[in-house]
């Protein structure tokens, strides 16, 4: 079995994105996802925080202070770049009229529910940033995780044992095991990584796994 | 003359009450009023319910500071992450925490500003923070009704204003300003340059003076690094 690696799974992702989208990224894994975009096709990158056309991360010795991204990092505006106050950002968001956007999450159930703000709501400081804005109100959201916990359980489940961030809103799920739709159907294998079966993927999966119709 | 400046921090704050709620503009270190917190917690206003993204960095800038210091009695926020100064305080049960969604955060406000006491939004249906508010199908989806956020006293970084209270904004660090400005009582800016009346670019303006109450001249310099990215990829063709 050859798991795809985080950069991998970016680079599938990305591949996945046409010109001419745009394209809101979570923080953590998500983040990868632009660096496998070629700067000639045209992927607008939104950030919550008010810019649309966000570019990569400047060299060391060219930080402008004043940009960053929702996770807080120097980045850069890209050619065509604009700035926003929150309430546009997230009109953009809110409106349906980004074409999508990537997050990470704890757990994917099979009819589309999210977990992925808090593992827990009684000890640790809950915290839910612009999730649950960008999951109810981008066109599609797809999820970029590893297929099970450190500890081998499966996080593509029947139902999310962590608390939600939304319903019924995740299309398609890139694990380093496989590509998945979430369809009317459940969970629909598109794509596994070498010398992974079926069954095996099944045996990682704590929901029935289809094969594409 | 309408002339909005003040020259002291002491005349910038004056009047505000014990128990006033408080929007502070930010996101991350950037647009973040901290000259302002700074000028809050000397002037000892307490039992304060802040309203701000994030519960603040450095413990030793802005709204870490203020909240060690016993002044808020409450957060509305939707990421109270970076700052242990909130950890602990909330796991003491010291201070109080509301977790509102970014967006419903931001509309919220806006709503406020826009005289719109309450809307339905789809975000949060079905989660523990849709708990206790109404909910309707509305549109074709399942929607909550959230309320709008009004505050007696709004915290604005801008990057220029004029005597009249018009502002702009610099980089990443418009966020919540804007928003933020026109939803309160009280707007106090500090900005980074003062200009002319007539200097700014009537197109460019990005909050005109009619929000603004009160404008202070703090030429403090760039805001800190951000944080560094933990995951650089190295793709074959960098972009």
């Amino acid at each position: 079995m050859k798991p795809f690696g985080r950069a991998e799974m970016a680079a599938k992702l990305a591949a996945d994105i046409p010109e001419g989208w745009y394209v809101n990224l979570g923080i953590g894994l998500p983040t990868l996802v632009a660096d496998y975009v070629p700067a000639e096709r045209e992927v607008v990158f939104h950030s919550e925080n008010g810019i649309l056309g966000m570019g990569p991360a400047p060299p060391e010795d060219a930080v402008d202070t004043w940009l960053v991204n929702a996770g807080k990092e120097n980045v850069t505006l890209r050619t065509g770049a604009s700035l926003v106050h929150h309430a546009d950002s997230f009109m953009m968001i809110r409106g349906g009229h980004l074409d999508l956007c990537v997050l990470g999450a704890y757990e994917v159930a099979a009819n589309g529910d999210i977990a992925n703000w808090t593992t827990s709501l009684n000890d640790a400081v809950p915290a839910v940033g612009g999730a649950m804005d960008l999951a109810a109100g981008a066109r599609r959201l797809w999820v970029m995780m590893e297929h099970t916990t450190k500890d081998g359980r499966p996080r593509l489940v029947e139902r999310c044992a962590y608390p939600l961030t939304a319903l019924a809103a995740v299309k398609r799920i890139y694990t380093n095991l496989a590509v998945i739709d979430v369809s009317a159907r459940g969970f629909e294998v598109r794509l596994v990584a070498d010398g992974v079966s079926f069954e095996a993927l099944q045996e990682r999966t704590g929901a029935k796994l289809h094969r594409p119709a | 003359m309408i002339d909005k400046r003040v020259a002291s921090m002491a005349e910038a704050l004056a009047g505000i009450a014990d128990g006033s709620t408080v929007l502070v503009g930010g996101f991350g270190a950037v647009g973040q009023p901290n000259a302002l917190i700074d000028g809050l917690i000397e002037q000892g206003a307490k039992d304060l319910i802040i309203v701000a993204n994030n519960a603040g960095m450095d413990a030793k800038v802005g709204l870490p500071r203020l909240m060690a210091a016993g002044r808020a009695r409450k957060l509305v926020c939707s990421f109270p992450r970076g700052s242990t100064v909130f950890d602990e305080l909330y796991k003491a049960g010291r201070i109080e925490l509301e977790v509102v969604p970014q967006g419903t955060l931001a509309e919220r406000i806006r709503a406020a500003g826009a005289g719109i006491p309450a809307f339905y939004t789809p975000t949060g249906v079905g989660t523990k923070l849709a708990e206790g508010k109404e909910q309707r199908h509305v549109g074709g989806r399942d929607c909550i009704l959230e309320h709008a956020l009004k505050a007696d006293v709004a915290l604005v970084e801008a990057w220029r204003a004029d005597r009249w209270g018009n502002l702009t904004y610099k980089g990443s660090g418009r966020n919540f300003n804007p928003v933020m400005a026109a939803a309160a009582t009280l707007t106090v800016v500090q900005s980074q340059h003062i200009d002319e009346l007539g200097a700014l670019d009537p197109e460019a303006v990005v909050t005109p003076g009619i929000f603004v109450s009160r404008v202070l001249h703090v030429p403090y310099g760039n805001p800190p690094p951000g944080n560094r990215r933990a995951d650089v990829a190295r793709p074959e063709a960098k972009r």
